[in-house]
C-alpha cells in the first residue's frame, strides 16, 4: 500500500521545480521548462489512466451532473481523503467545484499570504480533473482560482462539439 | 493547450464571468463526517452512491487502489516528461536523484513522528529500519537487506516487488541506462542526510534493465571529523 504522503510530497516537489526554473532566466537549449501546462498535462495524463481504474458503475453514469457528483465525493475522497465542499452549476455545462480546505494548499498558508502562487500548486489537479472527465466521455476546460487559501474554486466548463 | 494557459492565467476573470452566468446554487454539499456521513440529496435519489454512507468513505476498496495508483501513476507521468525534457539517460537520473533528494530531506521527518525507532547504534541498525520500517510505511514493501563489506559500511537493499515499476513493462526504447527508480535513492540520500549521514545511494542492479534482481546499493562515508554512529533519536 503505498502511502499517500508520498503522492503529497511528490507534487510540491515538481511545483518546487517549476518555482526553481522560473528564477532562471535562461535554460539551456532543448530544456523545456516545467511550468503550468506541463504540470496541466501530467494532471491530465494521471486523471485519465484514474478514470480507467474507477468502478464499473461510475463508467455507466450517463447524466453530466451525475459524473460531476461522482468527481466531488468518490473521486475527490479517493485521492485527497475528504468530499468537494460544494458543487455549484448553472446546468448548462458550467460547474463550481468548491473546496475550502484543499489538502494541497493547506501546508503553504492561510489567508492572503502566497495567493500568487497558489495556481502553481493547481494545475496539476486541474488536469486530474480533466482527465478523469475524458475518460468518462466529458471534454471540458478545467481552471482554478484562489482567494484565500486554503480554500480554491476549480471551474470545470464543458465543451460540447 | 494555448486555451488552457489563457484560462489558467485570468483566474480574476473567469469569476467575474461565473457570477454574470448567474450559476445557480442547486447542489450545495454538506462536509462529510468521517463517523456520521449524512447526505443532502442533490437533485433526486442516487442509490449506487448511498451504499458509501456504511462505513468511511475513503476506506472502501476501490477508493484504495485509486490512492495506491496515484503516486505511481503520477511518477510515472513524471519520468515521461523528463523523458521528453533530456535527451541522456544521466541526466533524468540525475534529475530524478535531486528531486528525490528534496522529498527526502522532507519525508524523514515525517517518518519520524510517525515511526518509534529507537536510538540507533550501527549503520546496519540504520539500514534495517530503512527496510523493515521506512520502505514497508511508505510503499508497503520490506526489502532484503545484504552488508557487502567487512568494514561495515556497504550494504544493499533488494527489492522483490516494487510498486513503481507496475505499470511499467519494459524501458522505452533507446533509455537503456535509465534508472526508472531513481527517485527512490536520492530519497534515502537526503533523509541520511538530514541525520548528519553522509552516503552514496545507487542503483546496483535492475530488474527493468534485465538483472535478475533489483538492488540499492548504500554506502555510509565517513567524514573526516566524525563521531562513531552520532544519530539523534
Amino acid at each position: 500500500m503505498v502511502d499517500a504522503v508520498l503522492f503529497e510530497f511528490l507534487h510540491t516537489e515538481m511545483v518546487a521545480e517549476l518555482w526553481a526554473h522560473e528564477a532562471d532566466p535562461d535554460p539551456g537549449p532543448g530544456e523545456q521548462k516545467m511550468n503550468l501546462l506541463v504540470l496541466e498535462s501530467m494532471g491530465f495524463r494521471v486523471g485519465q489512466a484514474l478514470g480507467e481504474r474507477l468502478p464499473r458503475e461510475t463508467l455507466a453514469l450517463r447524466e453530466e451532473l451525475d459524473v460531476l457528483k461522482f468527481l466531488c465525493k468518490d473521486l475527490w475522497v479517493a485521492v485527497f481523503q475528504k468530499q468537494m465542499d460544494s458543487l455549484r452549476t448553472n446546468h448548462q455545462g458550467t460547474y463550481v467545484l468548491q473546496d475550502s480546505s484543499f489538502p494541497l494548499l493547506i501546508r503553504m498558508a492561510s489567508g492572503l499570504q502566497y495567493v500568487e502562487e497558489a495556481p502553481k500548486f493547481l494545475a496539476f489537479t486541474c488536469g486530474l480533473l480533466r482527465g478523469t472527465l475524458s475518460t468518462l466521455g466529458i471534454k471540458s476546460l478545467v481552471t482554478a482560482s484562489v482567494v484565500a487559501l486554503p480554500a480554491c474554486r476549480f471551474q470545470v466548463v464543458v465543451q460540447r462539439s | 493547450m494555448i486555451s488552457d494557459a489563457d484560462h489558467l492565467a485570468d483566474s480574476k476573470e473567469q469569476k467575474q464571468e461565473s457570477t454574470e452566468v448567474a450559476l445557480e446554487s442547486h447542489s450545495e454539499e454538506e462536509l462529510a463526517n468521517r463517523k456520521q456521513s449524512r447526505r443532502k440529496e442533490i437533485e433526486g435519489p442516487i442509490p449506487h452512491l448511498s451504499s458509501a454512507m456504511s462505513r468511511p468513505a475513503h476506506r472502501r476498496p476501490e477508493y484504495h487502489k485509486i490512492n495506491k495508483d496515484l503516486f505511481v501513476l503520477t511518477y510515472g507521468a513524471l519520468v515521461a516528461q523528463l523523458c521528453k525534457d533530456y535527451e541522456k539517460d544521466e541526466d533524468v537520473n540525475k534529475y530524478l536523484d535531486k528531486m528525490g533528494h528534496g522529498i527526502g530531506t522532507r519525508l524523514v521527518e515525517d517518518f519520524l513522528a510517525r515511526s518509534c525507532v529507537r536510538r540507533c547504534h550501527s549503520y546496519s541498525e540504520i539500514i534495517d529500519i530503512i527496510a523493515q520500517v521506512a520502505f514497508k510505511m511508505y510503499l508497503g514493501i520490506t526489502p532484503s537487506v545484504a552488508c557487502n563489506n567487512s568494514s561495515r559500511n556497504e550494504f544493499s537493499l533488494i527489492l522483490d516487488k516494487n510498486p513503481l515499476v507496475e505499470f511499467v513493462e519494459e524501458l522505452p526504447a533507446g533509455r537503456t541506462s535509465l534508472c526508472y527508480c531513481n527517485l527512490l535513492c536520492g530519497i534515502i540520500r537526503g533523509a541520511l542526510e538530514m541525520v548528519h549521514l553522509d552516503a552514496d545511494v545507487a542503483f546496483l542492479q535492475d530488474r527493468l534493465k534485465g538483472d535478475s534482481v533489483t538492488e540499492i546499493g548504500i554506502t555510509f562515508l565517513k567524514k573526516p571529523d566524525e563521531k562513531k554512529y552520532r544519530r539523534k533519536k
